[in-house]
């Protein structure tokens, strides 16, 4: 017997099925309202640690929303309301469930991202539930090696799950970009979501999971197991036969870095044999504050990210505040219209110390650290900001300094620009929301904000052009570069560098090995030819393979 | 009390991020902070579950209201610059 799903982390793995399901408390709870406080100050408190141990974003995110509502002043106004004795009440069951139950009308009723707070609402009353009965623990205890089933994964079950353990997961719902799906792939481990029927197999029966495939065999036999090993093997050779620098099927070297905003990224894209950080967003520590950080915080963090890649390559971009990215203590006024406001390098109009501080911190961990450290300003726009830059850097001892294209006056002046500097990024992402003038953000103008739109390549290729020119080295770090399709057009249109995620460095290396350059350069040509965003990619796509 | 009517400026409304940045910054005003529809009963904009219950969409107008003290205004100008940026992205 068979089931099916969809696969979103490729491996195969073989084990008996531990269901996870939540506790759910038949018998009654009895408590005094102050233990109820004090449990609850638990469910908050073990939220709160979870989140800040929480490895992925989206996970701390969850959870940290998931601590202030079970910080909510008004949820606790609202059990205290019905508890209002200073008694031990024979079972709270009731009083609790009734006090979460007005807010979860009230959200369930909003619709949308409001209604799925419900599941959230849930999850504390039983995490609440749970620790006042003395039952917290044993809930998500795996034992030994075993295939994770659930009907989803909430980022609270897996922070809480010992994945040590967890050989697969398979979850009834959710999809490609599901939590389930991130952590999987985080561990390595297989996994495959909206797997109808799941939740039907007792525990203990042994299953083989086909993670790339998506399928689940119930009683597998060794025959079975084996074919599937076998062919996993054979693909995963394949991926792995590419290793090393990047380079074309010509031997044209084309330097593929990573993406990081700290030293667990930095770490990750050591991992996958990145070169060197090609981008390494130095706002992470700057976002919600209220104060700027100092010196010290800064030097250790940038020092930390440098020593995950001592000998090699790592390109900070200085804090690239404002539009999407506000920092409360220096975007304190109201701009009609922030992505064309003080933002990134501009910040040096309203907020220049803060500027200087951090190349201050910059400067300082470069020397503690053996890396060769370049140095790139965001949302420079004309020669002057880039001379400005430059000079600012290099009287503290920085030695290779850029500037990220990312406005078309930067492009198209490119040939100035450069002058002034040793290197460029393009940072496709604002690029193409500058050249189509369409917020990247507003799903209806979705068809606008394709980094395949020709007018976009061929500004990339205006400024391609300018650093060719002048002999400086042009790379680009926005998404488009984990696209093995449009990082081969990018490499035809002069770019020397891709900086991209570390999840998808392996298939671009992969996919560039096998094309040269002068189908790389004639695929260039074609793109920039057409008329549409469609047109382009199926061209690079008909010209390059998949 | 000083107050001040703001335009929900994150794609997404205010929940998640923009909300949790809300909230945090409420909570360490030190003083009452109050958010509501302009006319309806103001809620605590220092809980998440009343803040959300708002159901506030993009480009709904909100009235940021903050109890009397001696930096009341700057308080002010800080959450509403949280409320009139967009968060997304």
């Amino acid at each position: 017997m068979s089931l099916s799903g969809i696969g979103v982390s490729p491996g195969i793995a073989v084990g008996p099925v531990r269901r996870v399901t939540r506790v759910r408390l038949n018998e009654p709870v009895p408590a005094s309202p102050r233990a109820v406080f004090k449990a609850l100050d638990v469910v908050a408190a073990d939220l709160e640690r979870r989140a800040e141990s929480a490895d992925i974003d989206v996970a701390r995110d969850v959870l940290s929303a998931q601590a202030m509502i079970a910080r909510d002043p008004a949820l606790v106004e609202a059990i205290g309301a019905r508890l209002l004795d200073d008694i031990e009440y024979p079972d709270v069951r009731p009083d609790i469930a009734d006090a979460f139950a007005g807010f979860k009308e009230a959200l369930a009723s909003l619709g949308g991202y409001f209604a799925e707070r419900v599941a959230d609402l849930d999850e504390i009353g039983d995490r609440l539930l749970a620790v006042l009965s003395g039952k917290a623990e044993e809930e998500l205890t795996l034992d030994e090696p075993s295939i994770v089933v659930a009907e989803d994964l909430t980022p609270a079950d897996t922070a809480a799950l010992d994945l040590n353990f967890a050989r697969a997961l398979v979850v009834a719902k959710g999809g490609p970009t599901s939590h389930t799906a991130i952590v999987a792939r985080g561990l390595g481990i297989p996994a495959i979501v909206g797997c109808d029927g799941i939740m039907d197999l007792a525990d203990g029966t042994i299953i083989m999971v086909d993670g790339r495939e998506g399928t689940v065999i119930v009683g597998p036999t060794d025959g079975e197991v084996q074919a599937r090993e076998t062919r996993e093997d054979s693909l995963r050779a394949r991926a792995a036969s590419v290793v090393g620098p990047g380079r074309l099927a010509d031997r044209t070297p084309i330097t593929l870095l990573a993406n990081a905003g700290n030293a667990q990224d930095a770490v990750a894209a050591a991992t996958v044999g990145a070169e060197g950080i090609g981008l390494f967003r130095t706002e992470l520590l700057f976002l919600d504050r209220r104060d700027e950080p100092t010196v010290d915080e800064q030097v250790e963090l940038y020092r930390s990210v440098f020593e995950a890649m001592a000998g090699r390559r790592v390109v900070v971009r200085t804090l690239d505040a404002g539009s999407d990215k506000p920092v409360p203590f220096i975007n304190a006024i109201h701009e009609e219209n922030p992505a064309l406001g003080v933002r990134g390098w501009r910040l040096t109009r309203t907020a220049d110390d803060v500027l200087n501080r951090q190349l201050d911190a910059i400067a300082l961990a470069s020397r503690e650290v053996n890396v060769d450290v370049w140095v790139m300003a965001p949302m420079i726009d004309i020669p002057a900001e880039a001379a400005e830059f430059a000079h600012r850097a290099r009287e503290r001892g920085l030695r290779r300094v850029g500037v990220m294209v990312e406005t078309p006056a930067a492009a198209i002046l490119a040939d100035k620009v450069l002058a002034e500097v040793d290197f460029a990024s393009l940072g496709t992402n604002d690029l193409t929301q500058y050249v189509m003038a369409a917020d990247r953000l507003d799903s209806r103008l979705s068809d606008l904000t394709s980094s395949w739109h020709p007018a976009v390549l061929r500004t990339i290729k205006m400024a391609a052009s300018g650093a060719e020119a002048l002999g400086r080295p042009i790379g680009v770090c926005g998404e488009a570069a984990a696209n093995p399709q449009m990082a081969a057009i990018l490499v035809g249109l002069g770019v020397s560098s891709l900086s991209m995620a570390p999840i998808a460095l392996s298939g671009v290396r992969v996919y560039l090995a096998q094309v040269d350059r002068a189908t790389c350069v004639r695929a260039a040509e074609q793109v920039l030819a057409v008329s549409s965003a469609d047109e382009a990619e199926g061209i690079a796509y008909d010209l390059l393979g998949f | 009390m000083p107050s001040q009517v703001v335009t929900v400026a994150s794609t997404v409304g205010l929940h998640a991020r923009p909300a949790a940045l809300l909230i945090k910054a409420a909570a360490a005003a030190g003083v009452p902070v109050k958010i509501g529809r302009v006319g309806e009963p103001a809620v605590n904009a220092a809980s998440m579950l009343s803040v959300l219950a708002l159901g506030a969409k993009h480009g709904d107008e909100l009235e940021i209201t903050v109890g009397d003290s001696s930096d009341a205004e700057s308080i002010l100008t800080s959450l509403v610059e949280i409320v009139s940026t967009n968060h997304d992205g």
